[in-house]
């Protein structure tokens, strides 16, 4: 835990400008896509980052791989702030930081084959010699499971299990210490998507690469993460370790996408599983709702939700999460349990006290937290 | 690094060892050109389209060197075959062993060669404007589509200007005032090498604009392209992204609209050369010798009919062709 984590993301904002239709385009708002992330992944570890569609998990994945250059906020790989270099310096960072894109069928250039496909990165740094790229494609090949010797054939000889392979061979060819993997087993079929999985942890173990997963699938992420972050319009709403988001989930969105996974142990027992229903749908990102953005849709939102944002606050050792209202599902508390962090009252009104501890909104973990039974700070 | 290969091999029970083929075997990869052509020439119609036009390429080539061995005589009057209507005597148009398409009337030079040397300026021409045009089009169609910003406005505007021009009747009036600057200021040739270069520069100058959008929508979506984000991602360089990634996935839109514009070309020189505009006499090119027999259309029909025939046979072939390229090249067009 000493060790310094290979990523932190600080306060990462990304706002995207509406520019009105005709001859003059004018900035008439922003879609505010990710709007104050923070967190951190440790070396050789994985963050899941889940989320519905749209919520800008996805932008955040192409802020930290700087394919989208961040409107705000501090992306720190390895110590240094890589959020607003020059893209000359960028090259030397490409090599640490690559990619695993959700779709192998438009990932591959159909024109070219595998071999230069994986090769493409070894020539564009020019890292090794011309005649010792071969070896090194077919070598990449091996690794992810291909036949080496498959090295001069066309992405369209390929199936989608095997494309997703060379896109991931394409990804280690550089030797990264982060790979970003952008949902890359949503576009596969179930079978393919365990091997993939597989693959990846086993490179993961390999080659001690620190992943930031962002994907959907709740089941894939509990398999592959031993970390998980919630996002929903933009904002990190709960961030914990696996056990705690899968068995001791704290926010009200969280509770809600976990209950609408399908449970095969579940169907065995019989009976129906209690199933949170959110009404509504998600608010725009280009005018996201006042205080709480889930509020709109939130069952226990109250006056508070809409006055004060809660923050993202670290209520056990390895957890975090932004809600008036945090509890285990069917045990929320009754009144917000962060008047007295945020110096305000029931309502949402400023109380006249002065906040009691200042919440700390970096990437990490403290050694302190705010515990919700006792209502006060304690450490570990 | 250690290959985990074996490892691996473990999980990697997928398709992957399910395709390989033995050792002995020889891979044979197929490129995705490869397979287009294969679906190309499984195309009857297109394949009968592609000899036609590879036919008239060839004598296109062999037509200065038959002229010249003296085989073809696109010059020489044969004044004694024409009865004393300046018409070709005897039937069908003068038609014999020495002469198999019979002779033009008035004048009495020999049909097939006026007709065969024609093509070989006309499609001279055409070929040369349509490279022109393609160039002009494919560099600002990608440059258009790949800066977006002012650059695009100023393309796209362009586009519209040169598409709204009334080309035809500029080309009429402003035909000897350019012809002029091109001997003069170019140093080409006057006469016929100047005209011929002032048919190319115009049709060549109008023509690109289609390309031209073609290739800039085409950009537009493959820009946005995952394996252009991973080339990005790769630290890959602008000119390594628009030649090496895209440019590559732009040959199948670009050799279809070769073979489309193309014919259009070999007619508009054919009505330019009816308006007086293109080569001049004695070069016979399609148009002009078209423009000949326009006056003895009644009196001497089949003399009409020699290059208008050989016009049609050209452009629907071509047209025909591009149908057929397409059609190969793009599997989810409807076809």
């Amino acid at each position: 835990m000493s060790e310094r984590p290979i990523l932190e993301v600080e306060d990462l904002k990304m706002y995207f400008p509406v520019k009105s239709t005709g001859v003059i385009r004018r900035t008439v708002g922003h879609v505010q896509a990710v709007d104050g992330v923070s967190f951190q992944v440790e070396k050789g570890q994985a963050l899941g980052l889940v989320g519905e569609s749209g919520c800008g998990k996805s932008t955040t994945g192409r802020l930290v791989t700087r394919l989208n250059k961040p409107t705000s906020g501090a992306i720190r790989f390895e110590g240094d702030d890589i959020s607003d270099i020059s893209p000359r310096k960028l090259k030397p960072l490409r090599r640490e930081i690559q990619m695993i894109f959700q779709d192998p069928y438009t990932s591959l250039n159909p024109r070219h084959t595998v071999g230069s496909i994986i090769g493409a990165p070894l020539a564009i740094h020019d890292v090794v010699p011309k005649n010792k790229i071969l070896p090194r494609v077919q070598e990449l090949l091996e690794i992810v499971g291909l036949n080496p010797e498959h090295y001069n054939r066309y992405p369209n000889e390929f199936s989608g299990g095997q494309r997703q392979r060379i896109g991931i061979a394409r990804s280690l060819t550089l030797q990264p210490k982060l790979l970003v993997a952008d949902e890359p087993v949503s576009a596969l079929d179930v079978s393919i998507q365990a091997q993939v999985i597989n693959l990846l942890q086993q490179l993961q173990r390999e080659f001690d690469i620190s992943f930031l997963f962002i994907a959907h699938d709740l089941a894939v992420v509990r398999h592959f993460c031993p970390e998980v972050a919630v996002m929903y319009l933009g904002k990190i709403v709960e961030i914990a370790d696996r056990d705690t988001i899968y068995g001791h989930a704290h926010h009200p969105y969280t509770q809600a996408l976990l209950s609408a996974v399908p449970d095969v142990k579940q169907a065995e027992v019989g009976g129906r599983r209690e199933r949170i229903r959110l009404q509504g749908d998600v608010p725009s990102p280009i005018n996201p709702p006042s205080g709480c953005r889930f509020r709109t849709r939130c069952p226990m939102a109250q006056e508070i939700c809409a006055r004060v944002e809660p923050p993202l606050m670290q209520i056990g050792p390895r957890h975090k999460v932004a809600c008036h209202f945090a509890g285990e599902l069917g045990q929320s508390p009754t009144r917000p349990v962060t008047t007295s962090v945020l110096g305000v009252d029931d309502q949402g009104s400023p109380a006249g006290t002065s906040p009691a501890t200042p919440v700390p909104t970096g990437p990490g973990y403290d050694q302190q937290w705010f515990d919700l039974s006792s209502q006060q700070v304690i450490s570990a | 690094m250690t290959s985990p290969a074996n490892e691996v091999d473990e999980i990697a029970t997928d398709e992957a060892t399910h395709h390989s083929t033995g050792p002995s075997t020889a891979v044979v990869s197929k490129s995705p050109t490869r397979i287009a052509m294969e679906r190309f020439r499984k195309d009857k119609l297109s394949m009968t389209a592609f000899s036609i036009v590879v036919f008239f390429f060839v004598a296109a080539v062999l037509a200065p060197i038959l002229v010249k061995t003296g085989v073809l005589d696109p010059f020489g009057t044969n004044q004694d075959l024409l009865n004393e209507f300046s018409l070709p005597s005897g039937k069908w148009g003068g038609m014999s062993s020495s002469h198999p398409l019979g002779l033009e009337p008035g004048v009495g030079r020999d049909a097939l060669s006026r007709v065969w040397y024609g093509i070989t300026f006309s499609l001279a021409m055409s070929i040369s404007a349509t490279i022109i045009a393609i160039v002009l089009g494919v560099v600002l169609g990608i440059v258009s589509g790949a800066s977006g910003g002012w650059a695009d406005t100023i393309i796209g505007r362009l586009i519209d200007l040169t598409l709204s021009f009334p080309q035809t009747l500029m080309l009429l009036a402003l035909s000897s005032v350019l012809v002029t600057f091109i001997s003069d200021k170019l140093h080409v040739p006057s006469g016929n090498p100047s005209q011929a270069v002032y048919v190319v520069a115009i049709l060549g100058l109008f023509g690109w604009t289609g390309i031209a959008r073609l290739v800039r929508g085409q950009v537009l979506s493959l820009r946005e392209a995952e394996f252009v984000q991973a080339a990005n991602l790769m630290g890959a360089s602008r000119a390594r992204i628009y030649f090496k990634e895209i440019l590559p996935n732009l040959w199948a839109p670009i050799l279809v609209s070769f073979t489309l514009i193309m014919p259009t070309f070999v007619s508009a020189e054919a009505a330019l050369g009816y308006l007086g505009v293109s080569i001049g006499p004695p070069t016979p090119t399609l148009g002009t010798v078209l423009n000949d027999s326009l006056s003895y259309a009644d009196t001497d029909p089949l003399y009409f009919f020699v290059p208008a025939v050989t016009i049609m046979v050209i452009v629907v072939s071509f047209n025909l062709l591009g149908d057929g390229l397409r059609d190969a090249l793009d599997p989810k067009g409807n076809r």
